[in-house]
């Protein structure tokens, strides 16, 4: 198969898997192993467009003329091709986890669910290998879309509030923000295309760039800078599943992608960082990594305290792209993949708890640690990883990212990326203290749902083995600036 | 049949008056609607004849009785007009179409004659507003359309009789517009002597100073063109009209009826006062752009806090009209080829919405509103979707060719250095998502559970040409932006005669 | 005009409201016919004897514009027979209550 048709047939191996959930909804074992098989496959195709970026192939294809200078093109950029791997490879557990989560929580609509799922998917992919920044905004729209019947999935009134919140936040960032930046590039220089050093040195008023910067970073409403961070909580009220893949992974990182992949292809990191452009972001992004630690910290309800530390995680790769250094940059990429792995199993534990204990509140979790070791074992794997202690791969993009900092002179980051571990400590680890210390005070029935808890260990054993691999990472990395 | 390319100007506009005339008192309910589809094919047929005509000869001067301008009256086709043209016939012919089961729930079996003879009639002067090259015909044409209109809103009437109240309001504040248009042309025919608008431009390049008595006449005719093209504050007609009057007439006028008043609009400031460059200026960045702003917003947010969706289609459509005025009040060539394009574009997404309210109105023989369509995306699945796709292209996604229309807005305001205005069009943009979101949310986010209907193909057929043409035209929009091009260049850069 | 337009805004009878409109558009009407005028111009028939005619064409345009009125008015006082039927009377201020009583 030819690397153009690759592309495509990586994309509809999604919808495939969508319409054979909707053909087969009848008999829900097979309506559910489409999720599982389509992962596979996809996974299969992004390590082989993968493997092959890091061989310098070229994988792109164009399909139509869309406005003057702009085609319908997939293209698939280093950082593209990083995104695509983990969001195919975590889609495999994530549909694993669903089965159990789902039956074990015994939610209905289940076929809409997979079928919604799938399609959210399909837009990560297509963001992730899209050719210029107009396909990558069809598809950002499509996966706020798509994930819309996710989050209100349950269908009651707290459900519709939140979508409710969710999509104005999403929808009103990108049309107001997000799309008019998006034509302010283009007028200006008459093309979208990701290119390597980006497209605005020379041909855009460099007066105006931190204001550019400013529509993107707010207009990318997914990356969840404060103060457009507020649908992320909102969107806890979805099953966790979708917490766990689509918040924790595809939408969240999405967003960050986008940031990052407008920054090193459209703007230029060198642009960038010799204009200044992005000091406030720096700024902006350290304070949003504090804030919302701290919130985090205010929080019992273990769901609402793992967002505000996704938001804060996001903050992380935000700052990197502002930085615009290159340590700073390999470091906010490689965060795309670490800060994945470790927050789905974080999400995966506490769906598992959910699903098995009942129980929600970290106040509630008194003792659960002995009756469900497993999923706390991988729980703190995953903690682990995220406040960035070796041997875990969260250490290794904390690392670089404070390397950016001091690369970029700007020692104060490098101390707030310090206080921010500290903080994580004490929040991530906190559930686990509580779930460990005492006895339970009464006896709680445990639904067996082993689907849900297994995943979680096996990331949370991959964030460990991955550490172990940061040399094939940083080879990667490197690339990500070249395309 | 040599008479059907020679005079092909004059029967695009001739052959529904005839025909209205023929149908008028048949008795049956079928045959008015079969005879009024073969008129409107031949007229697409006519229609697209004057396109090849217009790409060999460039323009087309049909003079009426073969009496000279300025004593005879004119016809003009040309590269400006053909566009519209082709998009009207094409229009006319699919509502037309979709009509014959939702327009004859609507009213009397009996009066189906009585009925298409009017819809006729309205095609065949709407017709002639687009293709008249003089001014005072403008206002027969404008008259006759206003007065079929009138009564093709009336007939709603048997559904909800405050239809009889927003005819009666539309005809009195239609007639007041179109008398100041008359008082107009008096003034500009007392200083120059001359109706045919080539003949105009070239005895108003005498006074090149510009007389008191030609900006009054300018004056007179511009606002009350504006009455007539629903550019607010002048609108209020236009909502009781739109929403009391039956779905298929609602369907028609939305689409097109006061967009062919704004070409006329677009071409008297640009070809016809040309010369008096300050008083245009004065008229375009003083009146017409702030009262167009004023519109984007005021239709977007009335629109969201209505309950009844034709209505809040109305004001939609009122927003709309704003961002065509907009367009065209830039004075230059971007800002009318953005102008046309969001003309051609809006007719087939108003057009497509209001048809498939229209069904919704059919089935339920009720008014429709937010809570009357709850659940209707899974009782109606085919014709839902397609409301999606038109609502989806109003706010202005990408594929769909809102989405063109929006960008070459944004290019125009961009080259004109109105960035404050790009700002605001921004913001309006997302405000048109809550009024389209809060459909979206009763058609398929309610807690009505409700099994699906098999649904009429005369009717979802229809709608889906509407429809995938949106798509089409969102993804190949070369078509439409060509012809519009062509439209702007034609005025821009020179007299085209 | 200004008596049309008064007319027509501030009476509360729709019959009343097209004679406003009748008014106003018989002063347009009239307004174009003055302009016809040439001095020492007589009517525009065709005589033998050598003549100063006055402009016929504006008196062409008022005949249009007059039956177009007329259209208008006889539009307009069908209608005004049909709120009749359907309201009981056709004063606008018993109209707007009775809207607003049956939208309660």
């Amino acid at each position: 198969m030819s690397n153009s048709s690759l592309i495509i047939f990586g994309l509809l191996v999604p919808l495939l898997s969508a319409l054979g959930s909707y053909v087969f909804q009848k008999n829900i074992n097979l309506r559910d192993s489409f999720g599982v098989i389509g992962g596979i496959i996809t996974f299969i195709i992004s390590l082989i467009i993968f493997d092959g970026i890091q061989n310098f192939q070229e994988f792109s294809i164009s399909l139509f003329p869309l406005i003057q200078g702009v085609d319908f093109t997939f293209r698939v950029t280093p950082l593209g091709s990083i995104f695509s791997l983990v969001a195919s490879s975590l889609w495999i557990l994530a549909s694993i986890y669903t089965i159990g989560y789902m039956r074990g929580a015994a939610e209905d609509n289940q076929t809409r669910f997979v079928i919604f799922y799938s399609i959210a998917i399909h837009a990560a992919l297509a963001i992730a290998w899209s050719g210029n920044l107009l396909v990558l905004f069809i598809f950002y729209e499509i996966l706020t879309f798509s994930t819309f019947p996710l989050v209100g999935h349950k269908q009651n009134a707290e459900s519709q509030a939140a979508g409710r919140v969710y999509l104005s936040i999403l929808v009103g960032t990108s049309l107001m923000l997000f799309l008019p930046a998006i034509f302010w590039i283009w007028f200006q220089t008459g093309t979208l295309d990701f290119k390597s050093g980006g497209i605005l040195d020379g041909k855009f008023p460099t007066e105006y760039l931190s204001f550019l910067v400013a529509l993107l970073v707010f207009g990318i409403g997914k990356a969840a800078i404060m103060p457009i961070h507020r649908w992320l909580p909102a969107a806890m009220v979805a099953p966790t599943p979708v917490s766990a893949l689509l918040h924790a992974v595809a939408v969240v990182k999405a967003g960050v992608f986008s940031f990052l992949v407008v920054v090193v292809y459209i703007i230029g990191p060198e642009y960038l960082f010799e204009s200044k452009a992005s000091d406030w972001l720096i700024w902006l992004a350290s304070f949003t990594i504090l804030a919302s630690s701290i919130i985090a910290i205010s929080k019992d309800d273990l769901k609402a305290r793992l967002a505000y530390s996704t938001i804060s995680q996001l903050s992380y790769i935000i700052l990197g792209a502002a930085l615009a250094t290159t340590f700073a940059i390999k470091g906010a990429s490689f965060h795309i993949i670490t800060h994945a792995i470790g927050k789905i199993t974080l999400f995966f534990c506490a769906g598992a708890i959910y699903v098995t204990a009942h129980v929600k509140k970290i106040s509630q979790l008194n003792g659960l640690g002995y009756k469900t070791p497993l999923i706390f074992f991988a729980y703190t794997l995953g903690a682990l990883s995220i406040i960035g202690v070796p041997p875990f791969v969260g250490s290794w993009s904390k690392f670089y990212l404070i390397l950016g900092s001091l690369e970029a002179d700007y020692l104060f980051v490098a101390i707030i990326l310090g206080i921010s571990s500290l903080l994580n400590i004490y929040y991530l680890l906190e559930p686990v203290f509580v779930g460990f210390r005492k006895k339970l005070t009464k006896d709680i029935h445990l639904t067996n749902a082993p689907l849900a808890v297994w995943p979680p260990v096996v990331t949370g054993l991959g964030c460990f083995v991955l550490f172990f691999f940061a040399n094939y990472f940083d080879e990667i990395i490197n690339g990500v600036l070249f395309l | 049949m040599n008479f059907l390319i020679d005079d092909a100007p004059a029967l695009v506009v001739v052959l529904p008056l005839i025909v209205s005339a023929i149908i008028a008192f048949m008795p049956s309910s079928r045959w008015p609607w079969i005879i009024s589809m073969i008129t409107l094919v031949v007229h697409l047929f006519i229609s697209f004849e004057l396109l090849s005509m217009v790409q060999t000869s460039g323009v087309i001067l049909y003079e009426f009785g073969n009496w000279q301008p300025p004593w005879g009256i004119a016809f003009k086709i040309d590269g400006i007009n053909i566009g519209l043209q082709i998009i009207f016939s094409s229009f006319v012919l699919i509502t037309t179409f979709y009509s014959r089961k939702i327009f004859l729930s609507e009213i009397h079996p009996d009066d189906s004659g009585k009925a298409y003879s009017l819809w006729l009639l309205a095609v065949g002067s709407l017709n002639g507003i687009i293709l008249t090259n003089d001014i005072f015909n403008l206002f027969v044409f404008l008259e006759i359309s206003a007065l079929s209109s009138i009564s093709l809103i009336a007939l709603g009437a048997g559904m909800n009789r405050k239809a009889l109240l927003a005819a009666f309001n539309y005809l009195i504040i239609g007639a007041i517009g179109a008398t100041f248009y008359v008082i107009g042309v008096g003034f500009a025919y007392s200083m120059t002597g001359t109706l045919n608008m080539s003949d105009l431009v070239i005895q108003l390049s005498q006074y090149s100073t510009g007389q008191l008595a030609i900006f009054a006449g300018m004056s007179f005719m511009l606002i009350g063109l504006m009455v007539k093209s629903a550019v607010f504050p002048l609108h209020l007609w236009l909502p009781p009209a739109y929403s009391y009057a039956p779905s298929a007439v609602s369907t028609l006028f939305a689409a097109l009826a006061t967009k062919a008043i704004l070409y006329f609009f677009v071409r008297l400031i640009y070809e016809v006062f040309t010369f008096y460059d300050h008083y245009l200026i004065i008229f375009l960045d003083y009146v017409l752009m702030p009262l167009s702003v004023s519109a984007i917003f005021v239709g977007t947010i009335i629109a969201i806090y209505q309950d009844d969706i034709k209505k809040l289609l109305a004001y939609s459509s009122i927003a709309q009209i704003g961002y065509i005025t907009l367009a065209f009040s830039m004075n230059d060539q971007s800002g009318i080829t953005a102008g046309f394009i969001h003309i051609f574009n809006h007719a087939l997404i108003k057009g497509g919405l209001f048809m498939a309210i229209g069904y919704f109105a059919f089935s339920s023989q009720d008014r429709v509103t937010l809570s009357s369509i709850n659940g209707y995306g899974q009782k109606y699945p085919i014709t839902s979707f397609a409301l999606l796709i038109c609502g989806v292209s109003l706010i202005g996604i990408p594929l769909t060719n809102g989405f063109v229309s929006k960008l070459y807005l944004f290019q125009a305001l961009y080259y004109n250095h109105m960035f404050i205005t790009i700002a605001l069009v921004a913001i309006s943009s997302a405000l048109a998502v809550i009024y389209f979101w809060k459909i979206v949310e009763s058609l398929w986010f309610s807690s009505i559970k409700t099994k699906v209907v098999s649904e009429d193909p005369a009717i979802y057929i229809p709608l889906w040409i509407v429809a995938i043409s949106i798509i089409i035209f969102g993804v190949f929009s070369a078509p439409i932006v060509e012809l519009a091009n062509m439209a702007s260049i034609n005025l821009f850069g020179g007299i085209s005669n | 005009m200004v008596g049309g337009l008064f007319i027509i805004i501030t009476s509360q009878n729709y019959i009343k409201k097209i004679v406003g409109l009748a008014i106003f558009q018989t002063s347009v009407f009239v307004f174009f016919v003055s302009l016809a005028k040439i001095i020492d111009g007589t009517a525009p028939i065709l005589m033998k004897v050598e003549a100063i005619y006055s402009n016929p064409l504006p008196h062409v345009l008022i005949l249009t514009a007059i039956v177009v009125g007329v259209a208008t008015s006889a539009l307009g006082l069908a209608l005004v027979l049909q709120i009749y039927k359907n309201y009981n009377t056709i004063e606008e201020k018993e109209i707007e209550a009775e809207e607003l009583k049956s939208e309660r």
